[in-house]
């Protein structure tokens, strides 16, 4: 039932061809998103047991947490009353559930207000940064790897595969810290942190979040552009005399997109945890900073609410990408039209 | 006697011999190697080999830049920054090996009871193993800091868990492949118990991807822990740890490059060095996988 992650969660089932064209591949397609939505219920499931577990496994009073170490005894009594805290583990969790599915996670411990109106506000922030470094790699990493796959073992390639190899050991908070010293202080070019007050804010975050991607979708894109390079229909393209670029970007790359969308799937995962560390860094009003305030002020309803978000947002990308997949292969439209 | 006594000479030989020529045919492994050598010998040696006690204060050198008494410089309290990144690498090293640790015999387990007994236990498996993939792996490490509490240990703890999924995954794709092996039916004819077949033929065969994901999972364990103890959720001050020292020195990025420039670089070349090893064993050993 479950497929072993994403290995073989992909294409949807092709078996019985449609009565008619595009309806058919519409059809197909919807079904499969129905089933891959279906398939996400359980999953998410059980992330609600690992975020209830944040709260639960916390040593310490729940009740004291939110009131403060000097709250009167009755008070905090009412508290755990209200709470369910007296309760046994699984029926303080069937409460908790009950209110999380109505997207209520309670309040937040430090400000006071709803947990999920302080997501909300912050989460656009979030995913303007990773849409953004997301738009970055591919801008860079697709040409890059296409150039690298072209020209196999010439200065591009080489200088393209070691920046590739640097762009992955190097941990986003350094290289963050790096490009503030050289930019910010060195140079004085672009503002340290924040993020109203133009367009230069944007680029040092985006930036630093986007490099690993970049790195990883450069390699992947050349080394699925080799091998589509080297298969028959690309030579029998290329014997027809069919001008060098047009081949490469009609026929070889269509054909090399699928994984290189994957990649760009499990990289948008990457982008996440690394928005973290980025929003910390440049003090970046998203959700990714939000969750380690909240970790650090033992704000606890507001770190589930933080963490269930994430796993949402990482949940719908990935359906966006098995989709965006099943609809790229080209064996389903040619088996339809 | 004398007869077996050359077969294990020839035999070391030639292990010895593949041991070389891969390392010729790959250069960039043989790099890897030998800055991978010298890092965990600084770590083992590290109250020998650094100049000044990672935690030595001496408040009259506060951020001072590279000299010949402190080669790297000084941090915000006047301690040797070389010191405290060659002890911040025995902390790093400990915490990737203990993470992956816990990983690999968790991960590992679970793959191979999925593979082998099939049915609900692998059912069941890949349902944990899609529950823990549901975050990506650095958020869940977080979540899981954020339950226990932020320390070293707790890092170690939730980077373990966070590569989980990795090793159930690897070991029980390497594991359904070795069972279909016609020795692992013979011995199944022949009568062995299910533990036997499973540590005696199965997984001594199913090593090799599992390695080539230990070496490339300690550079993934050793960034996590970082970045946790960057964010102020993992090691905590006075600590010598690349993560921290990073975070504390973020402060003083004005004053002192240096207390930010050189503890990043440490983590990149350890990183970068882990990373080339586990391509070269990934050629080496799995000749299937390349890229």
């Amino acid at each position: 039932m479950f497929g072993w992650g994403r290995q073989r969660s992909a294409p949807p089932e092709r078996t019985s061809p449609a009565t008619g064209g595009r309806v058919g591949i519409e059809a197909t397609l919807l079904k499969y998103i129905f089933r891959r939505i279906i398939l996400l219920i359980p999953i998410l499931f059980g992330v609600t047991i690992i975020v209830f577990g944040i709260m639960f496994l916390t040593p310490g009073d729940a009740a004291i947490l939110m009131l403060g170490e000097n709250a009167p005894q009755a008070e905090l009594e009412a508290l755990r009353e209200r709470l369910g805290l007296n309760e046994p583990a699984y029926v303080q969790y069937g409460i908790w559930l009950g209110r999380v599915v109505q997207l209520d996670f309670g309040r937040s411990i430090r400000s006071g207000r709803p947990v999920t109106r302080e997501v909300m506000a912050r989460l656009p922030a979030t995913i303007e940064l990773a849409l953004l470094a997301t738009l970055l790699s591919i801008a860079i990493g697709v040409p890059l790897g296409v150039l690298s796959a072209t020209r196999p073992n010439s200065a591009v390639d080489h200088v393209a595969t070691v920046a590739a190899f640097g762009g992955l050991a190097m941990p986003v908070f350094w290289q963050g810290l790096v490009l503030i010293l050289v930019f910010a202080v060195a140079l004085g070019w672009l503002p340290p942190s924040g993020r109203l007050g133009g367009w230069q804010y944007y680029i040092l975050p985006v930036i630093t979040l986007g490099t690993s991607a970049i790195a990883a979708i450069t390699r992947m894109t050349r080394a699925t552009m080799l091998e589509t390079l080297s298969q028959d229909y690309v030579r029998t393209a290329r014997s027809k005399g069919v001008h060098p670029r047009s081949m490469i970007y009609r026929h070889a790359l269509r054909n090399a997109m699928i994984p290189i969308v994957t990649v760009i799937g499990l990289q948008f995962g990457q982008l996440l945890s690394g928005a973290v560390i980025t929003e910390t860094i440049f003090s970046w009003p998203g959700i990714g900073r939000l969750a380690v305030d909240s970790i650090r002020s033992k704000d606890f309803p507001t770190v589930q609410g933080v963490v269930m978000v994430f796993a949402l947002l990482y949940a719908l990308v990935n359906l966006f990408t098995d989709v965006l997949y099943a609809y790229l292969d080209p064996r389903l439209k040619t088996r339809y039209s | 006697m004398a007869a077996t006594e050359t077969t294990t000479v020839r035999k070391r030989a030639r292990g010895a011999r593949s041991f070389w020529s891969v390392m010729r045919s790959s250069p960039r492994m043989a790099i890897g190697s030998v800055v991978l050598l010298i890092i965990l010998f600084a770590a083992v040696f590290a109250d020998v080999v650094s100049p000044y006690p990672p935690n030595q204060q001496n408040l009259r050198a506060r951020l001072q830049p590279p000299s010949a008494e402190h080669i790297l410089g000084t941090d915000h309290f006047g301690r040797d920054l070389l010191s405290r990144i060659i002890h911040g690498g025995r902390v790093s090293l400990q915490v990737g090996f203990i993470a992956v640790g816990i990983a690999l015999s968790v991960g590992g387990l679970m793959g191979l009871l999925a593979a082998f007994y099939g049915r609900w236990v692998d059912t069941a498996v890949s349902y944990v193993v899609d529950v823990l993939l549901a975050l990506p792996g650095f958020l869940l490490a977080l979540a899981i800091v954020a339950a226990l509490g932020p320390s070293l240990v707790n890092v170690m703890i939730a980077v373990g868990i966070a590569y989980i999924p990795q090793f159930a995954r690897i070991t029980r794709s390497a594991v359904l492949t070795v069972i279909e092996m016609d020795y692992v039916t013979a011995a199944q004819a022949a009568g062995s118990g299910d533990n036997r077949i499973m540590f005696k033929h199965v997984v001594p065969n199913s090593l090799s991807p599992v390695i080539v994901q230990v070496t490339l999972s300690l550079a993934g364990a050793i960034l996590s822990a970082a970045g946790l103890s960057f964010l102020g959720l993992g090691a905590q001050p006075p600590t010598a740890e690349w993560g921290s020292m990073l975070n504390s020195a973020r402060q003083y990025i004005r004053d002192a490059h240096w207390a930010v420039t050189y503890p990043g670089l440490a983590i990149v070349v350890t990183v970068l060095a882990l990373n080339m090893v586990g391509d070269g064993l990934r050629d080496a050993l799995d000749p299937r996988r390349t890229d």
